[in-house]
């Protein structure tokens, strides 16, 4: 497909439901791009659906059939006269095959190429390409972790103990096992093989050092089709549970501009020398002023308005003219960051036990004032269906200083009004006056640390 | 009223016993005529939509005439993917059915078209075809009814 580099595109299919759709239409339209929304039948009657020039069902409510359904997506970018599909996160953006069958489709994945996202998406791979990029990673050994018993022992004692065992086909927290002494060493790998398996269809794992107290860290990067490359800085997301992020806020707390500077640089670099496209994250686990590198999520992530409010720069339009063909309009010391910017994941499930909540939302008001953003498809008498992931929407928060961001965040989520189904505005509200988080740099445990004392209290 | 909207509307009068429709919507206002064979006469009877999902069909008030075909009641063949509907086997070649014809569990009624592939689409009904609710090289999607069976 010929790119115009004056041009962008004249239609883009948004191959994804709910509030990342809803973003990445909104970019579209502004860009004068006409958009193609596909969804389920249980997306039919969502008003977001309304807001885009045309719409294609794709098929029934379960995400297989549909959302990762990847000849019906294909089909309504044919049948719609597309010129490119948006991702999104989730579901298809990073499964290599879908970018490889888009392009040879004649449409342009707006992403990295198809070979990068194999690339990173096998993670011994990617640490592979990372260490030779010099990108600093989790000490472990490097490769799978063989099949003899003996060579797995000799290998976790060179490591030392604690170690983690992760699927290569893995990845966002699935396919681990923490192993704390030598006994339980061998039933940890054949059960993470054996889940890897059957989760990934790939039972190859490898192993690294445990880190006991990290904090999630990770480099928003942008690079173009002729060799520039950038960083937006980092986020911090150590309030996880499950390895699922809660809160995300930009900057993080406490960290030197040198060690990022640094750390940027490298990430920068790596996107050159790999030939990166597009837009991706280097997720690191930080941890006695050392960062390690974990994994790199090849799309747009879910916390990208952090980074957004505080350099300006609207990633999913940067996203669509680098897929366009365009160079990069800034250069590294054009990206200047000022203030403080803090996200909260609003989820439907209960804010105490996470019981997923789907269902109708009988009375909804959204929250504003100065440097609220609410980034959520959903709406008053909106269904919120049982059949994708429970967040109904983001409520980012930005202020000069790390404080203002949380005083304002606390306002707007005292303002906001989600009844007829569970949500954990609570829970925010609870982590809003926590004095480990307010203080800044609290590690990824320590969320479900607190909720487990909590648990044992309540 | 966005032109996905006027042609279920120009559909539903085609499948439908009305010789003439007018809708007004706000300020909009659409009438759809459709010629009568019979040349009965049927009582035309503006509509004022209060919402944009009341359906048409219940709130028209109309006798049809004699000949005129009754709304069809029957089994919809919906789409089963995405794609370009095509009557017939090739550009130039018979449909696959006609209204009218029989059809059993398992012939094909049509193509459907996605990546280059063609794809037969059986009935899941025996019966006889009342409509045929697609037009050939029109997008379908998923869910999409295609053809009434009774």
């Amino acid at each position: 497909m010929a790119k115009n580099p004056n041009q962008l595109f004249g239609k883009i299919l948004i191959a994804n439901r709910g509030e990342i759709a809803l973003r990445i239409q909104r970019a579209c339209r502004e860009l004068g791009i006409r958009t193609v929304m596909v969804h389920s039948e249980a997306d039919r009657e969502a008003k977001y659906i309304r807001l885009a020039d045309e719409s294609v069902c794709i098929g029934p409510p379960a995400s297989a059939a549909s959302y990762l359904n990847v000849p019906a997506i294909i089909a309504a970018a044919e049948v719609t006269d597309a010129q490119a599909i948006h991702p999104g996160y989730g579901f298809l953006s990073e499964n290599a095959d879908f970018a490889e069958k888009v392009e040879r489709s004649g449409f342009v994945f707006i992403g990295p190429r198809a070979d990068t996202i194999r690339l990173m998406g096998d993670k011994i791979s990617a640490k592979s390409a990372m260490i030779k990029a010099g990108v600093p990673c989790v000490p472990g050994f490097d490769g799978a972790v063989p099949e003899d018993p003996k060579e797995v022992v000799k290998i976790a004692r060179s490591i030392g103990y604690p170690v983690i065992i992760k699927a290569s086909g893995g990845g966002g927290g699935r396919g681990m096992r923490v192993v704390h002494t030598e006994a339980a060493l061998i039933s940890a790998v054949s059960l993470t093989r054996a889940e890897a398996q059957a989760a990934f269809g790939n039972p190859v794992v490898y192993m690294e050092k445990f880190l006991g107290n990290p904090r999630h860290i990770e480099i928003q990067v942008l690079a173009d089709e002729h060799k520039n490359a950038v960083y937006l800085f980092e986020r911090d997301c150590s309030m996880q549970r499950r390895h699922q992020k809660i809160i995300e806020e930009a900057p993080a707390p406490g960290l030197s501009a040198r060690a990022l500077t640094r750390i940027g640089e490298r990430c920068a670099d790596a996107c050159r020398k790999i030939g990166y496209r597009g837009a991706g994250t280097f997720e690191f686990l930080y941890q006695d002023d050392e960062f390690f590198f974990i994994e790199m999520n090849t799309r747009i992530q879910v916390e990208h308005p952090v980074t957004e409010l505080t350099t300006g720069i609207d990633l999913v339009a940067e996203q669509i003219r680098v897929a366009a063909g365009q160079k990069l309009r800034f250069r590294q010391r054009d990206i200047v960051r000022r203030g403080h910017a803090i996200e909260c994941r609003i989820n439907a499930e209960d804010p105490y036990t996470f019981v997923p909540s789907p269902g109708r939302i009988t009375s909804y008001h959204a929250p504003g004032g100065p440097r609220i953003r609410v980034d959520s498809h959903v709406y008053h008498n909106y269904f919120v269906p049982p059949y994708y992931d429970s967040m109904i929407g983001k409520v980012i928060a930005f202020g000069d200083t790390r404080e203002q961001a949380i005083a304002r965040m606390r306002i707007a989520l005292s303002e906001m009004v989600v009844e007829g189904i569970k949500t954990n505005i609570p829970l925010h509200q609870e982590l809003l006056l926590d004095e480990k988080f307010l203080r800044g740099g609290a590690s990824i445990h320590y969320l479900e640390e607190k909720l487990a004392k909590r648990k044992q209290v309540g | 009223m966005d032109l996905r909207k006027l042609k279920t509307l120009i559909e539903l009068v085609e499948s439908s016993g009305i010789a003439e429709l007018e809708i007004q919507e706000g300020e909009e206002r659409v009438r759809i005529t459709r010629a009568v064979a019979s040349g009965s006469a049927s009582t035309v009877v503006p509509v004022a939509l209060p919402a944009m999902t009341a359906p048409v069909a219940g709130a028209v008030a109309v006798a049809p005439g004699p000949s005129e075909p009754a709304e069809p009641e029957g089994h919809q063949v919906k789409s089963p993917m995405v794609g370009t509907f095509y009557r017939a086997a090739s550009p130039g070649a018979k449909a696959f059915v006609e209204v009218g014809d029989s059809v059993e569990v398992g012939d094909t009624l049509c193509i459907i078209e996605a990546m280059k592939l063609m794809n037969e689409i059986e009935s899941d009904k025996s019966g006889v075809v009342k409509q045929v609710l697609a037009e050939n090289g029109q997008p379908v999607e998923f869910g999409q009814p295609l053809v009434v069976i009774a």
